[in-house]
């Protein structure tokens, strides 16, 4: 039986081609889902990918929380289902408190689209497991409200816990705190972080390197041997 | 106020009505009377105006554009070509390729966030109205000088639109111009691209057609925003077309710019893509300038019967709008389909999933007029083809400026050149550093170039390049281009410089050019030294089309870009579209495998006439634009696909304004590799310019390629220009991390890098 990763679309979603892409080319079967839906149909992990779901109109991710999918999501999440939150879909685990914090409109208040290195600093979660803590990789980082902050006690607990996953290397893009790029929450199921891995899985397009498909096949191996 | 319907004006015939003050022109108002046969209403007046101002009627233009399909080369691509809202190209297995040029020029100045951002829905919308998926976008982009203080207010916002929009939309944007000139300081131009993709039996049509058959209209409401828009981007002057819009005596003022929003926009493309995956509809057309009078007027005469509609169904922002103002309101973000009835419940189903407000206004009739009713009340009439179609042509006339003589004899060869190593290596830090030559990157990061995960080339390489088949490796390339300076000095052969960069920068990636689209920015009509140099301009696009084999598929025109008396440098923008069978064969600028040899195809000979070089070190425009050979450039682009198919070259770069020294420059910077290079001698075949360093690193010579060759197929590829006539002159080898000018000067990577890159951000912040 194959492992089935779930790919949510909001309306306003970009990313979820992508996506859906990255999960067949690890080797697992990509599944679409849909805001309304009111089922995740036996998926064994969920994508929230990129974009500007609801145009990010009132706050990036604010609207999309209350969809019907993330209800059943967020109540997968607290069981233990892995969920990986990209960009628009960190923006969402953090306005669904699966993850703490919130984002920012970058620190020079432009939209930004570059090569980003970050390092991974937490190899333990469910999507980060194929990788090595220290790892320095390079993916696309693009967004305009990208500026990782919280008070500094969660800071400190996130740090002492081993729970900041990524950070950025060489330059900090968008005046992230400690130069965060992204979280796990305790358990190390549900991931989120700014830069898109999806777009970082075949040597031909994007950047050219495949440096962000280990996220996927991280969770394929940690299903299987689960 | 009393409604103005038909029967009304036939009953009082010497109602004086404001036609003046919506731009039409004594005969022309004559004109809409005999046509009639009486006064028109206030609806008629309103859908007659803005269908017969420049923008939408091309009424100054068409003599001249009909050229494109007179002299139209033969080519078995062209599945749908110009007049439809893009022009459409078989670009094999099964595939079709649909891509456009537009210019949102005027509104960028006034509002240069919502213009911008504006200019790009607008021309996704064109494309997705031909059945395609939009699959990347473009901007080529001309500002006033980049120290300008207003440079600073329109320049951060036109970009701030582009990504602002674009970005939600999820298109990658993959390539374009940025350009500064203090010719367009009161009058920047903001052009945009878009390409599409789709089966050819996608292609859709607008026209309407079927008795019986329902038009719906869907999308975004209606709103005052955008009324006379296109009276105010075709009249002399903002002012006078902004009074007008208000107009009916109401005293709130709405903004002539339309607003955006991507997020609409974004629901509209999956709505209407998953409305042609289903065949739901007969006809389709997109709601851009003059809205719905456009629209309908279109579809009604471009298909078989007549048209009924509703306008009070319309679904409104502001329920106080006049029936005038909603059939000229360009609000954004919406499309007219026409949909047999029994898929009418469909199409609503699948509008209702996206979110999409979608209203029956009307419907096709067996007549040939369109009708339009306001509650019941018959307010429009009309012969749709003389509003859509049939609308007033003028032969403007035209002179070549007396002034062109005493430009073209003040030759940019007299200027002071660098004599020593040093003065050379100053003069290349002072052209890279120029706004113009260094580094777009803090325009273009602010785009987004992943989303849709197919982008296999963008900015800065010479042409965007996107995948749009993952199992055959299918994909397409682009590349805009134009230059004001050379079309300023011989708008003729400026035209074709355009085109042949483009054509060229297409064959640099290894893919085929097939055709083409343009969006001419030129003066005032009314001027027949502008006029002269749009005529030029034309008839040298379509001779350059016929001798290189692209056809025009499509474009715009854009005229009054002037202040006052000055107007704009003749800027026609010219993009290529190439295929490429496989995009694993794609060739990148960058210089990255050390010991590879860097050739130098084609002839350099003395040409500085328009030179970035002459620009940046004397602020000098004169002389005459390089010579253009359009054979040779056909050559070059053979060689450049054969040696990219082969694997015979591994890095290539088009040589335009910068010459060689700038394309050695980036394509170093990219590659992060330097480059020994020899100056060649005059005993070798590169041209006349041979053996002088100055002129062989800064002559704009077109027809011109610099190729790194692996040197395992130098002798292959030698061999094979050999053969074809191309001269290949081997100029150095990819080495260290300098660019070293044998006997002349060295400059490290890292000072070029900081040079190059920091200059815009040094000027933008």
């Amino acid at each position: 039986m194959s492992t089935r990763i779930g790919v949510v679309t909001f309306p306003g979603t970009l990313d979820d081609r992508d996506a859906l892409r990255a999960v067949r080319i690890a080797g697992a079967e990509p599944v679409s889902l849909w805001h309304r839906d009111k089922s995740l149909k036996q998926v064994d992990a969920v994508v929230l990918p990129g974009g500007f779901s609801y145009g990010d109109y009132l706050r990036a991710g604010a609207i999309s929380r209350f969809s019907p999918i993330m209800e059943l999501i967020i109540a997968g999440a607290k069981e233990g289902l892995p969920v990986l939150g990209i960009c628009n879909g960190f923006q969402v685990l953090t306005e669904s408190h699966l993850l703490p914090g919130a984002m920012l409109r970058n620190n020079h208040l432009h939209f930004i689209c570059r090569d980003q290195k970050l390092r991974v600093e937490n190899a333990n979660t469910a999507w980060t497991c194929d990788y090595t803590a220290g790892d320095e990789i390079s993916i696309p980082l693009k967004n305009i409200d990208g500026r990782y902050t919280a008070d500094e006690r969660t800071l400190d607990q996130l740090e002492a816990e081993g729970r900041v996953a990524f950070r950025y290397v060489g330059m900090n893009p968008n005046g992230s705190l400690r130069d965060i790029a992204g979280i796990t929450n305790e358990a190390g199921n549900v991931v989120g972080l700014m830069p898109h891995p999806e777009h970082a899985v075949e040597p031909l397009v994007g950047t050219g390197r495949t440096d962000g498909l280990g996220f996927f096949t991280s969770i394929l191996k940690r299903l299987i041997s689960a | 106020m009393t409604l103005d319907t038909v029967k009304h004006a036939e009953q009082t015939p010497d109602t004086p009505l404001p036609w003046a003050e919506l731009g039409l022109k004594p005969d022309e108002y004559e004109r809409i009377v005999e046509i009639l046969g009486r006064r028109p209403t206030g609806a008629e007046l309103a859908m007659y105006s803005v269908m017969w101002s420049e923008h939408c009627s091309y009424k100054s233009s068409k003599v001249h554009l009909k050229q494109f399909g007179e002299k139209a080369p033969q080519s078995d691509a062209m599945l749908v070509g110009i007049g439809e809202n893009a022009g459409v190209v078989d670009v094999g297995q099964g595939y079709a390729v649909t891509f456009k040029v537009e210019s949102h020029n005027h509104p960028s100045y006034v509002e240069p966030y919502q213009g911008a951002a504006t200019g790009v829905g607008g021309i996704v919308r064109d494309i997705l109205a031909m059945g395609a998926r939009p699959v990347a976008v473009m901007d080529p982009l001309r500002f006033g000088a980049a120290d300008h203080p207003d440079t600073k207010r329109v320049l951060p916002g036109v970009v701030a639109g582009i990504g602002g929009y674009g970005n939600c939309l999820g298109l990658p944007n993959i390539g374009g111009e940025v350009v500064f000139d203090s010719c367009y300081q009161g009058n920047p131009l903001v052009n945009a691209l878009c390409v599409g993709v789709m089966k050819h039996e996608d292609i859709h049509l607008a026209k309407a057609s079927g008795t019986g058959n329902k038009v719906i209209l869907y999308g975004a409401r209606t709103g005052g925003d955008g009324i006379g828009g296109v009276s105010v981007l075709a009249s002399e002057t903002f002012e006078a077309a902004g009074d007008s819009a208000s107009g009916r005596g109401k005293t709130a003022k709405r903004p002539a710019v339309q607003v955006g929003d991507p997020f609409q926009e974004k629901l509209l493309i999956e709505c209407t893509l998953e409305i042609f995956r289903e065949k739901l509809v007969v006809g389709i057309q997109d709601l851009g300038g003059a809205g719905l009078s456009c629209a309908t007027s279109e579809l009604a005469s471009a298909g078989s019967g007549g048209m009924r509609v509703e306008l009070d169904t319309v679904p409104l922002r502001d329920a106080t709008l006049s029936p005038e103002e909603i059939l000229m309101s360009e609000s954004q973000e919406r499309m007219c389909a026409v949909v047999e009835p029994q898929h009418v419940n469909r199409f609503m189903e699948i509008c209702e999933k996206w979110d999409v407000i979608a209203t029956v206004i009307g419907e096709v009739t067996d007549g040939d007029r369109l009708e339009i009713f306001w509650h019941g009340e018959q307010i429009v009439d009309v012969p749709p083809r003389t509003v859509a179609h049939e609308g007033p042509v003028y032969q403007r006339p035209y002179a070549r400026p007396e002034w062109q003589d005493t430009l073209q004899a003040d030759d940019a060869a007299k200027l002071p050149r660098p004599a020593s190593g040093d003065e050379l290596r100053a003069a290349v830090l002072r052209l890279i550093g120029s706004p113009n030559q260094a580094s777009k990157a803090w325009v273009t990061d602010q785009y987004d170039r992943f989303v849709l995960g197919n982008t296999v080339l963008s900015q800065p390489e010479d042409a965007g390049l996107i995948r749009i088949d993952e199992e055959s490796g299918l994909g397409v390339a682009v590349a805009t281009d134009g230059n004001g300076r050379y079309a300023k000095l011989d708008p003729y052969t400026g035209a074709q410089l355009a085109l042949a960069e483009a054509y060229r920068n297409v064959a640099a990636t290894g893919a085929r050019p097939l055709a083409v689209t343009d969006c001419l920015n030129f003066g005032s009509p009314e001027d027949p030294s502008a006029m002269w140099q749009f005529a030029e301009a034309c008839r040298g696009l379509a001779d350059g089309c016929l001798a290189l084999g692209t056809p025009v598929t499509g474009g715009n025109v854009s005229f009054y870009n002037q202040t006052g008396d000055v107007a704009i440098h003749p800027t026609p923008v010219v993009g290529v579209l190439g295929v490429i069978d496989d995009v694993t064969r794609r060739t990148p600028i960058a210089f990255a495998e050390e010991g590879q040899l860097i050739y130098l195809l084609g002839e350099t000979r003395e040409e500085f006439g328009g030179s970035a070089w002459s620009q940046v070190e004397h602020d000098h425009l004169g002389g005459l634009p390089p010579a253009v050979d359009l054979e040779r450039e056909k050559l070059l682009a053979e060689i450049l696909i054969a040696g990219s198919r082969d694997g015979m070259i591994d890095a290539a770069h088009d040589l335009s304004d910068g010459g060689l020294v700038q394309a050695l420059v980036e394509s170093c910077l990219k590659g992060g590799k330097g480059a020994r290079i020899v100056i060649p001698d005059t005993a070798s075949d590169s041209g006349s310019a041979a053996g002088d360093p100055f002129v062989t690193l800064f002559s704009e010579s077109a027809g011109r390629a610099v190729v790194a060759v692996p040197r395992s197929e130098e002798l292959r590829f030698t061999d094979m220009c050999g053969a074809r006539g191309l001269p290949a002159t081997r100029i150095g080898v990819i080495d260290g991390d300098a660019l070293a000018v044998q006997g002349e000067f060295t400059i490290p990577l890292d000072e070029l890098r900081e040079v190059f890159e920091g200059a815009l951000p040094a000027l933008l912040g």
